[in-house]
């Protein structure tokens, strides 16, 4: 048997032999109203570069994806520490929580655009309805798989509560609400980029559907390229986050 | 502790609450305090949510995205299982390909929606092109997951028992793969409902999204909210559904 390449040279000699089919298959057989390949692909990705509105739009997307995520953050996290600390917080809300979290939110998504307007407010809201709930339910899991023992323990040694708290309960905490900020971050992209899909003034919204009805599949291409390494990006530094945070505790 | 004492207390904090919203929904709707275009008089939302259910005039839209939902988990379904179960042959191509598919997972496919109605158009075909999509990862991460982790001393006790590729097929590697393969296949389904929901939202013909859309943009909140209530009502029944399923396939595999 011959050598193997490593397999990360061999992933990319597979994703480089995808591209190539890609670009002659669309070359011999593809509609240029519909399909670009990817060489023209690049060239407009490079000219977005000059491009002023479709950078705005770009920088309009991270803004309403940042603010909402920030959002879900501050809302989500004390209000999981109170429901997850609390017996009767606990026990009263947190179904609702879970059967709130349940809720399809595509539903809502015309409601949502009706309330906030068509600009970034309805795009942030729907964010942060996303991505709020999972940071909830996370916080209130790690509050409430703290041992026992180490309670009673720090106890025993004469702890405050407010030395419980920050001593015991908030560093066992962070891996789940790290592992939340990182589900959060999914969410979040998914209910921005679903809003802006939906309507659009000015973000990519409106860039997507401009590039669809002007068949210009290449811009599309370029701008789908765009938001995608915007949210391998956002979601590779929850994920970094996430496993550095939870090394600590094993 | 005494956790079943407070249990009432719970539930009766939990009809407080649900009687607080209904009652400042009618309130809020009935003294004109929030636009009717936003939130409708609750009697009215009710009164067309019965007349939703008496007359089913909800069945063409319902039709259109359970025949949607289910054509695209069977493509997930299918290509995840069978390339999930190629991949997880060889240790090589599992680091091949795993990490390949998971970094695709990671970009949120509803990206390629529009790219989806250029090819396929505004009607059933996107849409079962984007649930196929979404859910086709979890399927394929999890059977590869399912397969690549089956326990070595199994695998090397059938085959010292002279086990044919068949038989370690069907009594070792699939039994042991089960039930992970089940748990992907729970979360594509899953996915594929709340994709294919989404996408009809963006743009469609027909379906609970788009009756959901199409009385939002023409001002009928009552009906909107009853579409509402309805698509999620159905949300809830298929979850429920597929825990059902997925509980019986696990006795059944024992």
């Amino acid at each position: 048997m011959t050598a193997r390449l490593s397999p990360g040279v061999a992933r990319l000699l597979v994703i480089a032999g995808l591209v190539a089919f890609w670009e002659v298959g669309v070359r011999l057989w593809g509609d240029p109203l519909f399909l670009a390949p990817p060489s023209q692909v690049v060239v407009s990705l490079v000219q977005f570069a000059w491009n002023d509105p479709v950078l705005n739009a770009l920088r309009t997307t991270l803004y309403e994806l940042v603010f909402a995520f920030c959002l879900a953050v501050v809302v989500g996290l004390p209000l999981g520490l109170i429901i997850g600390l609390q017996r009767f917080a606990y026990g009263s809300f947190y179904p609702i929580v879970l059967l709130l979290y349940a809720i399809p939110q595509a539903t809502i998504l015309p409601l949502v655009i009706l309330a906030f307007g068509i600009g970034t407010e309805s795009k942030i809201a729907f964010g942060f309805t996303h991505a709020v709930f999972p940071i909830l339910v996370n916080v209130v899991a790690g509050v409430q798989g703290l041992k026992p023992s180490l309670i009673v323990c720090a106890r025993s040694m004469g702890a405050s509560r407010r030395q419980i708290l920050a001593n015991v309960v908030l560093p066992h905490m962070v891996p789940s609400f790290f592992t939340g900020m990182r589900l959060a971050m999914t969410g979040d992209l998914l209910g921005v980029l679903l809003a802006e899909l939906y309507v659009s003034q000015a973000g990519v919204g409106h860039y997507t559907r401009l590039f669809t009805e002007s068949f210009e599949p290449q811009k599309l291409f370029a701008l789908v390229a765009c938001l995608a390494a915007l949210a391998v990006f956002l979601n590779e530094m929850c994920r970094r986050a996430e496993r550095r945070m939870s090394r600590w505790h094993d | 502790m005494n956790r079943g004492g407070a249990t009432w207390l719970y539930h009766a904090v939990q009809a407080l609450v649900l009687a607080a919203v209904l009652g400042l929904w009618y309130f809020v709707s009935s003294r004109g305090l929030v636009s009717p275009i936003l939130l409708p008089s609750m009697t009215a939302s009710f009164a067309e949510f019965g007349h939703l259910l008496a007359t089913g005039s909800y069945w063409p839209d319902l039709d259109v995205t359970l025949y949607e939902l289910v054509v695209a988990f069977c493509i997930a379904a299918s290509s995840g299982c069978i390339l999930g179960y190629l991949v997880s042959r060889s240790a090589y191509s599992i680091r091949v390909f795993d990490p390949l598919f998971a970094g695709l997972y990671s970009i949120p496919a509803i990206l390629l929606f529009p790219l989806y109605v250029l090819f396929f158009g505004l009607g059933a075909g996107s849409k079962i092109a984007i649930g196929a999509t979404i859910a086709f990862f979890p399927v394929v991460l999890n059977t590869i997951a399912g397969f690549a982790y089956v326990e070595k001393a199994y695998i090397t006790s059938a085959r010292a028992m002279g086990a044919s590729q068949v038989q370690m097929f069907t009594s070792v590697l699939f039994p042991a793969a089960f039930p992970v393969v089940l748990t992907g296949l729970r979360i594509g389904f899953i996915l594929a409902f709340l994709s294919i929901l989404g996408s009809e939202t963006i743009a469609s013909l027909a379906g609970l999204g788009h009756a959901i859309v199409t009385y939002a943009e023409s001002m009928d909140p009552a009906k909107m909210f009853a579409y509402i209530f309805f698509a999620i009502i159905i949300a809830f029944l298929l979850n429920g559904v597929v825990s059902l399923v997925e509980r019986r396939a696990r006795r059944w595999h024992g």
